[in-house]
């Protein structure tokens, strides 16, 4: 006896070395975690920040009758069509006028993005005393200067590797030393769908795409998931078919989604001739990679509640449905709903499936409806990200940040469901 | 209950009523185009009153396929190529009811060798390319037979390159890109050597295939549909060679630096006069039965092709396109006005 209490003693000290080594890796494999996530969120946050703000130049605009409002009849057809364009390439001349030659004009008027034309628009058809009058008016600077602006660094390397060249750069700095120069909040970025000019390019459009997308898997995948779980959990017989049907919904759970586009290639677009690049298919095809997710969570749920419950209800004489209906279900909702989140946030973060329907395409009309064509968040960062102009690099950053926003929200929403409204048995 | 039954029904008509009319143009397609065609869709939309086209970028193969899919709403109106229609896919087409196109030619697209700014100056000839990249390369100097590519290092390939190891990061098969770099650079090394060219009159089928093959033991590594993608892995690693389109390059000017081939710098003018050995035509093609259907095709088609888009100082030129010659764009002009058919006739093979 004194023997084994001996050899115990003695594994002691090796026994508590291997337990500190295991708390040390431990320690290790959770700080490399930690630190990972740091640089990722660092290196986007640090990139994207600079997105939400743009460069502004302020200029002298002279309102010209002649050009607004020709015959003078105020005509608000006449004031549309007007050339908005030329009353700010007149207000540019007339800040530079030593610009003479006509290839450097060009350069010159490519400072202020072309979006400004119909700004000035919508401002005289608001005011139409405006016509005729010079006021001093802040308007958004193209993208190559917002960069330039963004990155002073950039003004000292050689003319060919920058952006723009020697002349430019020198009115971009008279513009600064005048005070003509100053960053706003960029307005477009929240208002805006895709463009070609980063200046005016937006996540409303992909946000909106992503919100009728996800409408559509929720209507769809919520009810016919519980649905499913509460038929194979609490009313099923259990046999050889629904235990083959249980093994193929958690293979399902598993397949790549890639291929759930495939098939709602082959059989929303192909077969049911539904329109291409719309939430409606894209919401449809999320759906079926969902509903495995939703089904696991509901029968997981209705398991963790207490059979003493179901024995109660039958004892009173509830039949077995009302017995779900009135008692386990409701019971169960907590974890249900969790589930469900958890799915939608995982649908919301999909790109690949929705290739192959045709939803990663340039859209720049903001979707108003499930039958608009639409993109979504996570493919107008794919989007921008492959796009050549510099301005984009950041605006990739802050549609990453944009996406994250709503994934936290999402799950912080699924843990406060879980906390506020589970039972303790 | 029957609230629920009732929205599910209204709901399901919304969809059916809107599944057949579509007054949106649909254009899918190559994705060397696609930076041009956005630009003229989003004018397009801005100016015109019709709503802006949807572009999706599938590369030129997949977006012929799906464009010769058949006629109807559900199918593109309009597809880019970065490489002319092949007479595999006009008979494809043809087999589907689309037997009436037109095609649109819109500037020219180098294609460029480039690596990163702190990496060496490379001046590379187009064999020097072939023998690099081929997945068989000739065994006896004249070219007769051939042997499994064997070169690592540049310095193997010519003995005037650096000692470094063979890196090229570049488009996968399905880009046009692609296409058209195994067709004007490596196959264009491959008939520097008399045996291979003589293969050409015997064994057309084979020649195609050991000219035009790249070799996959690893020296050659696709990068995927994504320009920008490259850029960064250049940058990352000075010893690798990116091979992608001129308006890329002319952006990222500050990152990476382009390599001679057969002595010219992929460089404007050099492009549009042809000098530069390693570029392309860049095309759309139109379907002819859906212009008079959905509205505003016609007007999509003369935008992209006036002097306003694609004249020498059109605004898709300051995007990078290199313009065609004023008398080939007013023929394509025409040919957009009018819908002229296009032939298959004309292209041979």
């Amino acid at each position: 006896m004194t023997n084994i209490t001996e050899k115990i003693k003695l594994s002691l000290s090796k026994r508590q070395r291997s337990e500190k080594r295991f708390k040390f890796l431990g320690f290790i494999g959770i700080s490399f975690a930690i630190l990972f996530l740091i640089i990722i969120l660092y290196s986007i946050f640090s990139q994207g920040q600079s997105a939400f703000k743009s460069t502004y130049i302020e200029l002298n605009i002279f309102f010209d009758e002649k050009i607004i409002d020709v015959e003078g009849k105020r005509d608000i057809e006449d004031i549309k069509f007007a050339n908005f364009r030329k009353i700010i390439t007149n207000s540019l001349d007339n800040y530079f006028p030593e610009v003479e030659k006509r290839e450097e004009k060009r350069k010159l008027h490519e400072f202020i993005s072309s979006s400004e034309e119909k700004n000035l628009m919508n401002l005289v058809l608001s005011d139409q005393e405006l016509i005729g009058k010079s006021k001093q008016l802040w308007l958004l600077a193209s993208s190559t200067i917002d960069v330039i602006h963004k990155n002073p660094e950039m003004e000292e390397i050689v003319e060919s590797d920058r952006l723009v060249d020697d002349l430019e750069l020198s009115w971009f700095k008279t513009f600064k030393e005048n005070g003509n120069l100053k960053f706003g909040f960029n307005k477009n970025f929240f208002s805006k769908a895709d463009s070609t000019e980063p200046e005016q390019a937006g996540v409303l459009g992909s946000m909106l795409g992503s919100f009728f997308t996800l409408l559509i898997t929720l209507i769809l995948s919520f009810p016919i998931a519980v649905a499913a779980g509460v038929f194979l959990e609490e009313l099923a017989p259990k046999n050889r078919f629904t235990d083959f049907i249980e093994v193929n919904i958690n293979n399902l759970a598993a397949v790549p989604s890639i291929i759930f586009g495939l098939l709602g290639l082959a059989i929303f677009l192909n077969v049911m001739h539904l329109p291409r690049s719309a939430p409606i298919v894209g919401g449809m095809v999320l759906a079926l990679m969902t509903l495995p997710t939703i089904i696991i969570a509901t029968r997981a749920s209705l398991k963790a509640v207490p059979p003493s419950i179901r024995e109660a209800a039958i004892g009173l004489g509830a039949t077995k449905f009302q017995t779900v209906n009135h008692h386990v279900l409701p019971l169960s909702m907590p974890g249900i709903l969790t589930g469900t989140i958890i799915g939608m946030s995982q649908a919301l973060g999909e790109s690949a499936p929705l290739l192959m329907i045709g939803m990663v395409a340039f859209i720049v009309d903001i979707p108003g409806s499930f039958t608009d064509s639409a993109t979504v968040l996570p493919v107008q960062i794919y989007l921008w990200k492959s796009t050549a102009a510099r301005g984009f690099l950041e605006l990739t950053a802050a549609g990453v940040m944009v996406l994250l926003t709503f994934l936290i929200l999402m799950n912080g929403l699924a843990v406060f469901v879980r906390q506020k409204f589970e039972k303790k048995w | 209950m029957k609230k629920t039954i009732l929205a599910a029904s209204i709901f399901a008509f919304t969809i059916i009523g809107n599944a057949d009319a579509r007054d949106q143009i649909k254009i899918v397609g190559s994705s060397t185009v696609y930076p041009f065609a956005t630009v003229v869709a989003e004018r397009f939309g801005k100016t015109s009153g019709f709503k802006t086209p949807v572009i999706e970028s599938t590369g030129s193969g997949g977006g012929l396929k799906l464009f010769c899919k058949g006629l109807g709403t559900e199918h593109p109106d309009i597809t880019n190529a970065s490489r002319r229609i092949k007479m595999k896919e006009v008979k494809k087409c043809a087999k589907n009811g689309v037997t009436d196109i037109t095609e649109i030619k819109v500037g020219f697209d180098g294609i460029a060798m480039a690596n990163a700014k702190s990496g060496p100056m490379l001046e590379l000839s187009l064999k020097d390319i072939y023998l690099a990249l081929a997945k068989v390369v000739p065994a006896d100097p004249e070219g007769n037979t051939v042997k499994p590519n064997p070169y690592k290092m540049w310095n193997e390939v010519n003995p005037a390159l650096p000692a470094a190891p063979i890196v090229v990061i570049g488009p996968p098969p399905t880009s046009g890109t692609r296409d058209a770099f195994n067709e004007l650079a490596i196959e264009r090394g491959c008939k520097k050597f008399a045996g291979r060219k003589a293969l050409k009159k015997k064994d057309k089928k084979l020649y195609k295939k050991e000219c035009r093959g790249v070799r996959e033991d690893g020296p050659y590594v696709e990068a995927g549909e994504n320009d920008n993608l490259i850029i960064e892995k250049l940058v990352a690693d000075p010893g690798a060679l990116g091979v992608f389109g001129y308006s890329f390059l002319d952006q990222n000017r500050d990152k990476v630096k382009a390599a001679k081939v057969d002595g010219v710098f992929p460089e404007f003018e050099a492009i549009s006069s042809g000098k530069y050995p390693v570029s392309r035509s860049l095309f759309f093609y139109v379907k002819n039965a859906h212009a008079s259907v959905i509205p505003g095709v016609k007007e999509y088609v003369r935008e992209f092709t006036s002097n306003k888009a694609i004249g020498t100082e059109g605004y898709l030129i300051s995007k990078g396109l290199i313009p065609l010659s004023e008398s080939e764009r007013a023929k394509f002009e025409k040919d957009g006005k009018t819908l002229a058919k296009f032939d298959g006739k004309v292209l041979k093979k």
